[in-house]
């Protein structure tokens, strides 16, 4: 199963290598990791999306947990949560393309942020799936550039992850 | 106070009580040299290859239970020291390594004798610092004491980059009492319902086992270990790691289990319906073929790494916390406890032990006219009044001395469990004997092992360590070979050695005694020989049966109830028995 882990971390250097050098020696996969600081500049907010059976996933958490950097962590699947997603994609536009891409970008409810005779780039954020089947809806023949962020999420409610 | 950066480490070692520190100079850690030769409170012990450093301060922390202390210098004596850093990370033995860095503004540019120290030991520490700052480096110190040895303990590693430790720039100094680290609060006491629990399913076994690991030793929880298996009246077993926590000599004692373990010891694991598992790890020399690891087993588990708990066989009542702490409580709730143990079960089940054990699992040949190994242990442990530290290397010996020598108190049996680190032994009874000057300290080994950190004879004589070299030389690497015959029709790939030295010129050379023993009536003389030289590390190259195998044996994949017996004297085919 899909798991979405958050976690407050130590802003040192070389706690991202720790965790990501946790995950490479011990076997486990990750989708994707996003990591930047939070409104305390010491400490890091990291997001990381990885699957495997709940056994593994216990092991996973437990593991980060033993880093010393980090504070707290939290698997978001096990709460109720957003989930967001930032992705640019760039594609060639012709005059016939133009206005279809405009609308499907308003159907899913992006931005065009940038304009050239050629091309557009449209921002759009999410969940992930509905950002794979935006892609999915354009012609991948007109596809230049995907750039996403990774998911990040946070928890519903009054509760968070702080110090 | 104000003090540069090489005298903040010294002084800062001082002020954490360090007796020792184990290491070996070069270029980027000339400034902490130059401040260690300028006082007489911290001895240095010069090795002779920075893995010697790591294990001799592995084996002085062993035996001790306090941190060990290494210094090295940056690159290859930083790499060098990698393997002992290892060996201590999977045995969690607490240990500060200092490594030399390169200066601030040359790293990341690939200078002379630059590694990414932080990076390489990342996997094999419990946590690593690179000093960016001199005001940092004191209480960057006094995190990597507390780290190295609170919670599960382990090795941490100071990275210190030339010019942190340059002679010109002093800062102010103040070495701090405590320190908090907000991201870091181990677990001590265990939780109150889960020790109910546990405790409940304890009292109600039909056919219970205590199984406990080197948690117990680290914890420093032998007697409420001891108090507690005596006052249930269960049998149990201690891991290769944890030998010596609980009495060998002791009759609820049933030997070591695993894949060398003993007959009685693998049966009852088995057969057993409840498991206290205690500052143990289910590693898989232990657990065998996991899907039969005791199948009909409830399984509690004590232990302060959270991660340790069903990481590899599941388990019903977990407790985190250390050992110690959490033996007390259980004692406790025990004592109050209105149950006591089933007396008819467990009449039954030490009935059904003592069966097994009649099997004599770790008989061997006496009548044999070749030295046999398990007869000189026995003999060592004899001549030692089964007093003494025993350290190891890594094979077939290491499992004859876990097997015959019955160590009764912990921190006796000190050998690389985890990693398998052949080169371990002669340091590490160097640190043993430089913590215990007045014990006996023996190094049991063989001839491949031996010579893997041979060097350290030199340190050896040095430091006037006189230490006992317990040689058993069967001109085969036995684990590999023994391994070979069972599994590759006895095709004996490289595991044979034909220009093996002559060990007692070698042990001469460098200024010890050697001697060669080759018949089984002059194993007993020359061990009482060589330990009434008090003050000579001596060489005992014993020239054992080559053909010798360690058994029981729960071959790779098997389960405990499969295991591999000695061939009974008088028949040609090997007993295989379920």
């Amino acid at each position: 199963m899909r798991h979405i882990i958050s976690i407050l971390i130590e802003n040192e250097s070389g706690a991202l290598s720790r965790v990501a050098g946790l995950f490479s020696a011990r076997g486990y996969n990750i989708e994707s990791l996003t990591v930047a600081p939070t409104e305390d500049p010491s400490l890091s907010r990291m997001t990381l999306v990885t699957r495997g059976s709940e056994d593994i996933i216990e092991q996973i958490t437990k593991q980060l947990n033993k880093l010393i950097d980090v504070f707290k962590l939290i698997d978001l699947a096990d709460t109720v949560h957003i989930e967001r997603e930032l992705m640019m994609v760039k594609v060639k536009t012709t005059e016939t393309t133009r206005e279809e891409i405009r609308r499907m970008t308003d159907i899913f409810r992006g931005r065009i942020i940038d304009v050239t005779p050629t091309s557009y780039v449209v921002e759009m954020t999410g969940p992930s799936d509905k950002l794979d089947a935006f892609i999915a809806a354009l012609d991948a023949d007109h596809i230049i550039e995907v750039v996403r962020s990774g998911p990040t999420g946070i928890s519903r409610g009054e509760k968070g992850l702080h110090l | 106070m104000e003090l540069n950066g090489a005298q903040i480490v010294v002084q800062s070692l001082k002020d954490e009580g360090v007796e020792y520190i184990f290491g070996y100079p070069g270029g980027a850690v000339l400034h902490l040299y130059d401040a260690i030769f300028q006082q007489d409170d911290i001895k240095h012990i010069l090795v002779r290859h920075e893995q010697g450093a790591t294990h001799a301060a592995d084996g002085y922390a062993r035996a001790t239970g306090k941190p060990g202390v290494v210094l090295v210098t940056s690159g290859p004596g930083a790499t060098n020291a990698v393997t002992g850093i290892a060996t201590a990370h999977l045995d969690s033995i607490p240990m500060v390594v200092i490594s030399g860095q390169v200066s601030l503004p040359v790293i990341g540019s690939d200078a002379f004798q630059e590694v990414d120290m932080v990076g390489i030991t990342r996997p094999c520490v419990k946590h690593n610092f690179l000093v960016k700052d001199v005001t940092q480096l004191a209480e960057t110190i006094k995190k990597a004491f507390h780290l190295a040895t609170t919670g599960r303990p382990g090795p941490v590693v100071v990275d210190i980059p030339k010019d942190i430790t340059d002679p010109r720039i002093k800062v102010p100094y103040k070495y701090p009492k405590k320190v908090n680290m907000r991201s870091y609060n181990p677990a001590v006491t265990g939780h109150k319902g889960q020790i109910k629990k546990a405790v409940d399913l304890l009292l109600n076994a039909q056919k219970p086992i205590i199984y406990s690991g080197g948690g117990v030793v680290l914890s420093e929880a032998s007697k409420e270990l001891t108090e507690l298996t005596r006052l249930l009246g269960y049998p149990i077993t201690n891991t290769l790691m944890g030998l010596g926590a609980y009495p060998a000599t002791d009759n609820q004692f049933v030997g070591m289990l695993g894949m060398h373990g003993t007959y009685e010891a693998n049966m009852a694991m088995h057969e057993s319906d409840v498991i206290l598992a205690v500052g143990a790890r289910f590693d898989d020399r232990v657990t065998g073929k996991l899907d039969e690891f005791c199948p009909y087993a409830k399984i509690i588990h004590i232990d302060i790494d959270p991660a340790s708990i069903s990481k590899t066989v599941k388990v019903d009542v977990p407790i985190v916390g250390d050992v110690k702490a959490v033996l007390e409580q259980m004692l406790e709730v025990i004592r109050e406890h209105k149950q006591k143990p089933h007396k008819k079960a467990l009449d039954a089940w030490w009935q059904q032990i003592d069966q097994w054990r009649a099997l004599n699992c770790l008989e061997y040949d006496r009548e044999s006219r070749l030295i046999k190994p398990q007869y000189v242990i026995e003999q060592l442990y004899e001549v030692t009044k089964g007093d003494a530290f025993v350290t190891s290397d890594v094979g077939q010996h290491q499992m004859y001395a876990a097997q015959y020598y019955h160590f009764d108190k912990p921190r006796r049996w000190i050998n690389s469990g985890g990693l398998g680190t052949m080169g371990f032994g002669l340091p590490a009874a160097i640190g043993v004997k430089l913590a215990h000057p007045h014990a006996d300290v023996a190094c049991v080994t063989g001839e491949a092992s031996i010579q893997m950190c041979i060097q350290e004879l030199s340190t050896a004589l040095q430091y006037n360590t006189p230490v006992k070299i317990v040689n058993l030389n069967n001109r085969y690497m036995g684990m590999v070979r023994q391994w070979q015959e069972f599994s590759y029709e006895s095709r004996y790939s490289h595991s044979y050695m034909d220009t093996i030295p002559d060990f007692v010129k070698l042990a001469e050379a460098y200024g010890h005694v050697g001697m060669l023993i080759e018949n089984p009536e002059d194993v007993r003389p020359a061990l009482e020989e060589a330990f009434a030289m008090k003050d000579r590390t001596v060489f005992l190259d014993f020239q054992t049966d080559r053909t010798e195998n360690v058994y029981p044996m729960i071959e790779a994949g098997k389960a405990h109830n499969d295991m591999k017996l000695r061939v009974a004297p008088g028949t040609s085919t090997d007993r295989e028995l379920a």
